[in-house]
């Protein structure tokens, strides 16, 4: 956290708004991302996490600055910013269903050599289900196909958007294995529900709430707060109690 | 036996030239969300200068009727690239807009048409062998019919073989599904706007040469009338399938022409009761995504 | 919106003005005081003032086309002649007609967000459906013109109910293809019933004599003034009604609505009836005027230039598709009499092709509308508005909120309605 907090943060959010249909999802939300390792984006359901990836690469109408690896790209259209060096990995995984799994892998091809090899050696099962139609796969598959689009590519960052989101708890480790991986060589913001998963795998945490940024600093530091994290995810890091916290949280 | 034959050509000659105009509105609504109200002036379009072209080289060969083809199907693609730049393009994701946009422009190209060419039909002549019939289980089957369901055929089969074979296809066919998931793949989407529309334009003003003999004689009106029952087909087809479009487009035709026959001329009236049915009991089409 | 604090009153207090007396005030004001919180207050006394003073310019202007008929007033260039001879009171009860008819398509596109192709099939079953039981009943006009009306009421439930499955586009298409099977029907000219392509001509064995005749024609012209009024009253009234603030809060967000426990489908399917009924009253007096059913009155065409009306005047504002009905019908009427004129015959091919078609000219400038104005002639004349008063500086919203940008406050109106629907009910 400190050796990266010394050099230049790859990504810089400053002010950032965006709007829905008119109505605000994300509110003058602030934070940096450093260019090594693995920053958590927190907070509780529809606070605006997705939205604000989603602001990030302008998939959503937006506002403020953003700024990537010293770049500006807020007034960019989403394919430029994605081509300077973006690897997004959306929430729902939003694979092509009725193109099949080659066809998905193809279309996210935008170096001139991208890394088939490597896909193929993190995903041996994609290469031989690469004739099926995406949509016929299970959700792991699907999200294995999801990271594999963004994994193809040299990127200077990576947006990976609930990668854990329904899937069973072994494909679950599979794929932080995976992030655990992919986070040696390209830096990447994370939004995860899993507290498990963040602490596994997160250096910083960007906590959100009401869709403004609420809180930044040490990932573990701040899990171990358990006053902080029930109040700002309303979960409680204790395993046996999460369940009853979220539930309130709901309501 | 002879009248069902000869009514099942008709009606597949009839669907071919709906088809012809049905792809191009299904890809364009399918990938960019855009209902083209143009459509129609493209097939005109190309039906005029199909007909300018038999007027100018003699109309009684199959080398003019070729190249009539060809010019007709270009100033549908030109005038649909034409469209896509210059007007559509402006409005990006403005829906309501852009139906609007093509309605203005369908409205001063048809009144553009009236003004060259005059708002009576001109008749149109092809080579003798479309006056021709050929027999086929006792029914004498005028040959334009065949000429129309043979392009047809072409063109779903060259259309198939580029969106399943090609990169562009690719991309057509995900933003058909997903139009953000694939801007969000570093792909300019774009560049696959003004690629249907042309396709579309092309497919239409072919349509609209082969629809100059089909009925005869080509009038500003021809591709509004067309327009309507290619809206028909694309939302029996589901919105977005080429193969829905297709297959719509075939059982559209072919229903009208028997209703015409057997039930008094009710033709038009048992589509529109079809589309009822349909949108009753299935509002996403035959082969539409299913929302 | 305005330059002080309480815009969304102000608002209110702009659209009350423009022309609704008694109703539709009434009923805001009890919603207003149910629903709002705090904002409309302060500015009460102003707004009641200004209110007084709108409904008085509203008053005048009706008292000065009441009378138009007995003056001897000309307008060079945009009416044929004097006020009092039948052709330009022609024109201007035409005028009135297409106004009222682009107000119903206001109710459809502007209030609920419905972009419909098929309005002109209610238009046509008011034409052809008086004029087909006059030509075979023997019945007074009123019984005829009642008994046509329960047709169309059937007619708008049964397509509105099936069209109302799909939304957005495919909405748009669907419309198009009923109201193209009512076309085809009228172009059949099935039994000899529509006259096919030539039309029917107007049997007035039956009609008051009152309405019969070129004499009379000033007396068509206050009855198409006297429909035009009331079907803007009962668009106020619609729009201002729980009805319309649902529906407007659909155009919004439908979702939303549907969570709320709201039933969208039922208050579209409303809008919807209302809207073709009103515009079949419209086809009927339509049909008295022209003294006859064309096949016109039920196509596409007539659909779109409702659409263009609207879409020129400004989506979303009353006073707009009044605007946008007035402008475009004579404007076309105009460039019909210029593509015939001599000026334009001298001009080489490449020039008089294009002006001697109306369609081609107003075509254009509807694309040129849509691309550079967004907001029509209301929105821009709003903006215009706007932009002098900010440069002269403070106090000057008064005037932005009156007269012709009334109606376009009436989109901002029924815009925070939609919230008030949306707040109220979470």
């Amino acid at each position: 956290m400190t050796a990266a907090a010394q050099t230049r943060p790859i990504l810089t959010v400053q002010g950032l708004n965006a709007h829905i249909a008119g109505q605000q999802v994300v509110e003058d939300v602030s934070f940096t991302v450093p260019a090594t390792g693995i920053t958590a984006l927190l907070g509780r359901n529809g606070v605006g996490k997705t939205s604000t990836i989603k602001a990030i690469i302008g998939l959503i109408e937006r506002t403020g600055a953003v700024e990537l690896d010293g770049e500006r790209i807020e007034k960019e259209p989403t394919f430029k910013i994605i081509r300077s060096g973006v690897g997004y990995v959306p929430e729902d995984r939003e694979v092509f269903s009725k193109l099949t799994v080659a066809e998905n892998l193809r279309l996210a091809e935008r170096d001139a050599a991208p890394r088939r090899q490597l896909v193929e050696e993190l995903f041996p099962d994609l290469l031989a289900r690469s004739g099926q139609m995406a949509g016929t796969l299970s959700g792991g598959q699907q999200q294995m196909v999801s990271l594999a689009r963004a994994l193809l590519n040299t990127n200077k960052i990576l947006l990976v958007d609930e990668p854990t989101k329904g899937l069973a708890p072994k494909i679950v480790a599979e794929v932080a294995e995976t992030l655990a991986e992919a986070a040696k060589t390209v830096p990447i913001l994370l939004v995860e529900q899993n507290l498990h998963v963040v602490r596994q795998l997160a250096g910083g945490a960007v906590v959100v709430s009401g869709g403004r940024v609420v809180h930044t600093g040490n990932a573990l530091e701040f899990l171990d707060d358990a006053e902080l994290t029930q109040q700002l995810l309303g979960v409680s890091t204790e395993p046996a109690a999460g369940k009853t916290a979220a539930k309130g949280a709901a309501l | 036996m002879s009248t069902v034959v000869l009514l099942l050509f008709t009606g597949l000659g009839l669907g071919a030239l709906y088809f012809l105009v049905a792809a191009g509105l299904s890809l364009i609504y399918g990938l960019m969300g855009v209902l083209n109200f143009a459509h129609g002036a493209f097939l005109t379009l190309g039906a005029f200068t199909g007909w300018e072209i038999a007027r100018r080289t003699g109309s009684d060969n199959w080398g003019t009727f070729l190249l009539s083809l060809l010019v007709g199907a270009a100033a549908g693609a030109a005038f649909a690239a034409f469209t896509e730049f210059v007007l559509i393009r402006r409005l990006y994701q403005r829906h309501i807009e852009q139906v609007l946009i093509t309605v203005g422009l369908s409205l001063a190209a048809v009144a553009l048409f009236d003004g060259i060419w005059g708002t009576d039909p001109v008749f149109i002549q092809g080579p003798a062998w479309f006056k021709e019939t050929t027999e086929i289980l006792g029914a004498r089957v005028p040959n334009d019919r065949f000429v129309c369901i043979i392009a047809a055929v072409l063109v779903l089969l060259a259309l198939v073989f580029f969106l399943k074979n090609t990169r562009y296809g690719m991309i057509i066919r995900a933003g058909v599904e997903n139009r953000s998931m694939v801007t969000a793949l570093g792909i300019d989407v774009r560049k696959a706007f003004t690629l249907v529309f042309t396709i579309g334009g092309a497919a239409a003003g072919l349509g609209g040469v082969l629809a100059s003999h089909y009925f005869g004689y080509v009038s500003p009106m021809l591709g509004g009338s067309l327009l309507i029952f290619a809206f028909i087909v694309t939302v029996i087809g589901g919105l977005g399938s080429l193969t829905g479009a297709a297959i719509a487009a075939v059982a559209v035709a072919v229903l009208q022409q028997f209703a015409n026959f057997y039930l008094g001329g009710t033709g038009d009236f048992v589509v529109v009761l079809a589309l009822a049915l349909v949108l009753l009991f299935r509002p996403s089409g035959l082969l539409g995504r299913t929302s | 919106m305005t330059t002080d604090t309480d815009a969304a009153g102000t608002n209110r207090a702009a659209t009350d003005s423009t022309g609704s007396k008694g109703t539709g005030a009434a009923v805001r004001e009890t919603r207003r005081t149910t629903v709002t919180n705090g904002p409309g207050r302060p500015g009460r006394p102003r707004l009641t003032r200004r209110g007084i003073a709108g409904a008085a310019a509203g008053l005048a202007g009706i008292v000065l086309l009441v009378l138009l008929p007995l003056l001897n007033l000309s307008l060079p260039g945009v009416l044929p002649g004097p006020t009092y001879t039948p052709g330009s009171l022609q024109l201007l009860a035409m005028c009135m007609l297409m106004a009222a008819a682009a107000l119903t398509y206001h109710l459809l596109l502007g209030v609920a967000g419905l972009l419909s192709f098929g309005h002109a099939l209610y238009f046509g079953a008011g034409v052809y459906g008086l004029a087909i039981i006059l030509q075979n009943l023997d019945i007074p006009l009123l019984p005829a013109m009642g008994l046509t009306l329960l047709i169309v009421i059937v007619l708008a439930h049964v397509v509105g109910s099936i069209s109302l499955r799909v939304s957005g586009i495919p909405f748009a298409m669907v419309t198009l293809a009923f109201a193209q099977a009512g076309s085809v029907i009228v172009g059949r000219n099935p039994d000899g019933r529509t006259g096919g392509d030539e039309g029917l001509t107007l049997r007035t064995d039956n009609l008051p004599d009152i309405l019969v005749g070129v004499a009379n024609t000033r007396n068509l012209y206050w009855l198409a003034l006297a429909v035009l009024v009331a079907v803007f009253i009962i668009v106020t009234w619609v729009q201002s009604s729980r009805a319309g603030h649902v529906a407007a809060a659909v155009r919004e967000n439908e979702l939303r609505v549907r969570v709320l426990g709201l039933q969208p489908y039922l208050v579209k399917l409303l809008i919807f009836v209302v809207s073709a009924i009103l515009v079949s009253i419209i086809g009927m007096v339509f049909l008295l005027l022209q003294s006859g059913a064309v096949p016109r009155a039920m196509s596409a065409d007539l659909t779109i230039t409702l659409l263009v009306m609207v879409v020129l005047g400004g989506v979303g504002s009353r006073w707009g598709a009044v605007i946008g009905g007035v402008f475009y019908t004579i404007l076309d009427q105009r460039l019909t009499t210029l593509a015939n004129s001599d000026a334009i015959a001298a001009l080489p091919d490449i020039l008089r092709v294009p002006l001697s078609e109306p369609l081609f000219i107003l075509g254009t400038l509807f694309i040129l509308v849509v691309l550079f104005l967004p907001g029509g002639l209301t929105g821009t004349a709003q903006r215009l508005a706007q932009r002098r008063n900010r440069s002269r500086g403070t106090g000057a919203g008064d005037s932005a909120g009156n007269d012709s940008t009334g109606g376009h406050a009436a989109g901002g109106q029924s815009t925070a309605a939609a919230r008030d629907i949306l707040e109220e009910s979470a």
